[in-house]
C-alpha cells in the first residue's frame, strides 16, 4: 500500500529529535522506531529517564479512536489487557504540521514464534490458556479484539506472559470489526461475518497458532475451509489442542470460556498421556539392570562350573 | 433519533481520464450535493512510484471530500473496505466540525479541542458511523487496461459487502461501470442491500479503449438522485445526517 502521508512524520523523527507536547507539554525523545502499521508508526522514546512507546500518526480520527479504547480497557478492570496509557497530546512540527501521537508503557518481549521454538512446544497449551482467559474478561467487559494476529503479542518475561501491544482493533461486541488481517479474518476464509462477537476472535486465535508454524502463511485455495482444516491436521505440535480448534475455526464455540475448558481437559489428557509413557519407559529402566544382573549372575556361576569341571 | 443516510460514490480505476469534463469538477459537484467520492487508483504489479497517470487519483478524493488509497491488485479487498469507512468518518467529523463552527466560532474544529474532548466527539462520529444508513455507488474503471483486474475488483466488493454489512446500519450499494455501450456508464447492478449477486453479473463486462471519468461520476451522481426521487414521492421520509 502506498501512503504519501506516512512518509512525513517518519522522515521527521529521526533518533534524537525531542517531540514536545502541545496540551500537556511533556517531553519525548526518540530512541528508534519500533514498527509500522496501517494507521501511524510506533516509536521507542525516553519519557523523563524511562522508556515508554510513542506512537505517532497524521490520522487524528484512528488515533482518537484507539485511545478511546485503550481508556475503556484500562477502565474495565485494572489488569493489563493492553498497554496502559501514559498520555495523549498533539505535536506541532518545526514547519507548522499536527500529528496526533499517545504515549504507552513499553512491552518488552519475543515473538511467540522464537519463543515457542525456544523453549519448547508445551508452552503452547499455556499460552492458548492465557490468551482465553485474557478473552475471556475482555468478551465479558462486552468488547472483542479484532485484530488478533502473531504480530500483535509479545512474550514478556519474569513471569513469562503472552501480552497485547496493539489493541486499536479493540470493537464493541455487535458492532462492525474495526481492524483486521486477511489470514486471520473469519471472512476471507468464507467462514463468518466481520460482526464482533466472541467467536470472531477465537478464529482468529486458531490462526495465531496456525501462523507460528506456516510462517509465510498459505493462501485460501478452491475450497478455503478444506485448506484450512489440511493445514491443521498437517502441524504435529498441535496435535493434542486440533479438535478444540476445528471447532473454533467452524464457530462451533460461543464463548471463550467453553473453549477454555476443552483446552484444559486436552491439556490434562496429555499430560496423563505423558505421565503414562514416563512411568512405562522408566519400568523398562528397571527391567533392564535386573536382566544385566541375571545374566551376569549366570555368567558367574558358570565360570564357576567350568572352572570346577577344570580342576580334577 | 433518525438515523441518516451517508451516500458515497467509490471509484475504482487504473489510469488516467481522457474523455469529456474534469472529473475534479464532476467530484466536486457531487459533493456539494451530499456525495462523498472516494477513489482507488489500482497500480501495475511493476509500478513502484507513483504514475503520472494516478496522479488525479487523490485530486478527484479531495474534490469529492472524500478518501483516495494507491493499491497494488493484491491488497484491494481490505484497501476497498479501509477507504469506505475512512471515507464515512471524514464525512460525519465534516458534520461534527460545522456543528462545531456554529457553537464555538468559525475559528474552531475538532483539532482545536485538547485530546480528551476530542475522544469524547469521537466516540460520538464512531456510533454515528456504525449505526446510520449507507449508499455506496461503485464506479468501475472498465477501459481496456483494467481487464486483468476485474475478477480481483469482484472479490474486492464481495469482501467489501461483508463487511458493511456486519455494521448495524443498513447497506445498500448499486454498481455502475464506464465508459458504457452507448451511454456515459451502465449498470451493473441496481440498488441491492447485498453483493452477493455480483459473481453473475461481473463475466459481462467488456473493456473498452476510452476512460470518461468526469462524465462518470456526473451521471453516477444522477443515480442517487432518480432513487431519491421515487422514494420521496412514496416516503417522503428521506433526511439528511444533519437531522439526525
Amino acid at each position: 500500500m502506498m501512503n504519501k502521508t506516512s512518509k512525513t512524520h517518519d522522515s521527521l523523527l529521526r533518533p534524537g529529535v525531542t517531540i514536545l507536547g502541545k496540551w500537556h507539554q511533556n517531553r519525548y525523545v526518540i530512541i528508534r522506531q519500533l514498527g509500522k502499521g496501517a494507521i501511524g508508526s510506533v516509536y521507542l522514546c525516553d519519557a523523563n529517564g524511562k522508556k515508554a512507546a510513542l506512537k505517532i500518526s497524521d490520522k487524528g480520527a484512528s488515533m482518537t479512536m484507539e485511545v478511546n479504547v485503550l481508556k475503556s480497557l484500562a477502565k474495565v478492570q485494572g489488569k493489563s489487557l493492553g498497554p496502559s496509557l501514559l498520555d495523549v497530546d498533539d505535536w506541532v512540527t518545526p514547519q507548522g504540521t499536527t500529528f496526533s501521537f499517545y504515549v504507552m508503557e513499553y512491552i518488552r518481549g519475543t515473538s511467540l514464534q522464537a519463543f515457542i521454538k525456544q523453549n519448547g512446544r508445551e508452552w503452547i497449551g499455556v499460552f492458548l490458556l492465557q490468551l482465553l482467559s485474557d478473552l475471556e474478561e475482555l468478551h465479558e467487559a462486552g468488547w472483542v479484539f479484532g485484530d488478533l494476529k502473531e504480530e500483535n503479542l509479545l512474550v514478556s518475561s519474569s513471569p513469562t506472559k503472552v501480552r497485547w501491544i496493539d489493541v486499536g482493533g479493540t470493537t464493541l461486541i455487535g458492532r462492525a470489526i474495526k481492524e483486521y488481517t486477511e489470514f486471520y479474518d473469519r471472512g476471507y476464509w468464507g467462514l463468518g461475518t466481520r460482526k464482533a462477537e466472541p467467536s470472531y476472535d477465537l478464529f482468529a486465535l486458531t490462526m495465531v497458532f496456525l501462523s507460528i508454524f506456516y510462517p509465510n502463511k498459505f493462501t485460501k485455495g478452491k475450497n478455503p475451509q478444506v485448506t484450512l482444516l489440511r493445514r491443521l491436521q498437517d502441524v504435529r505440535a498441535l496435535e493434542p489442542y486440533r479438535d478444540c480448534l476445528k471447532k473454533a475455526i467452524l464457530g462451533k464455540y460461543l464463548t471463550s470460556t467453553e473453549m477454555k475448558q476443552e483446552i484444559s481437559m486436552a491439556i490434562h489428557q496429555e499430560q496423563q498421556k505423558h505421565i503414562k509413557a514416563n512411568t512405562t519407559r522408566t519400568n523398562k529402566q528397571q527391567h533392564k539392570p535386573l536382566a544385566l544382573e541375571v545374566v551376569g549372575f549366570l555368567l558367574v556361576a558358570l565360570g564357576y562350573y567350568l572352572s570346577s569341571l577344570l580342576i580334577p | 433519533m433518525k438515523k441518516g443516510t451517508l451516500k458515497q460514490i467509490l471509484l475504482i480505476t487504473d489510469g488516467c481520464s481522457n474523455k469529456g469534463e474534469d472529473p475534479q469538477a464532476t467530484a466536486a459537484l457531487a459533493y456539494q450535493q451530499g456525495i462523498t467520492v472516494n477513489v482507488i487508483g489500482i497500480l501495475e504489479d511493476d509500478q513502484t512510484e507513483e504514475p503520472e497517470g494516478l496522479q488525479e487519483v487523490e485530486e478527484i478524493a479531495l474534490a469529492g471530500g472524500g478518501v483516495s488509497q494507491l493499491v497494488y491488485k493484491q491488497a484491494l479487498s481490505q484497501t476497498v473496505q479501509m477507504v469506505t469507512k475512512q471515507g464515512m468518518t471524514q464525512t460525519l467529523q465534516g458534520f461534527v466540525n460545522t456543528e462545531l463552527k456554529q457553537i464555538l466560532g468559525e475559528e474552531h474544529t475538532m483539532e482545536d479541542l485538547d485530546p480528551e474532548k476530542r475522544g469524547e466527539i469521537m466516540e460520538v462520529v464512531e456510533d454515528l458511523g456504525e449505526t446510520c444508513d449507507l449508499e455506496v455507488l461503485v464506479l468501475i474503471d472498465t477501459s481496456a487496461s483494467m481487464h486483468d483486474k476485474l475478477p480481483t475488483v469482484k472479490e474486492a466488493l464481495f469482501d467489501l459487502s461483508i463487511s458493511l454489512n456486519s455494521r448495524v446500519g443498513r447497506n445498500r450499494f448499486s454498481i455502475y461501470n464506464f465508459p458504457g455501450k452507448r451511454k456515459d456508464i451502465d449498470k451493473v447492478l441496481d440498488w441491492s442491500p447485498k453483493l452477493d449477486s455480483i459473481s453473475s453479473v461481473f463475466p459481462k463486462l467488456t473493456s473498452g479503449g476510452i476512460t470518461p471519468t468526469g462524465p462518470a461520476i456526473r451521471e453516477a451522481m444522477y443515480q442517487f438522485g432518480k432513487k431519491n426521487l421515487l422514494r420521496s414521492f412514496r416516503h417522503n421520509d428521506e433526511q439528511d445526517i444533519e437531522n439526525a
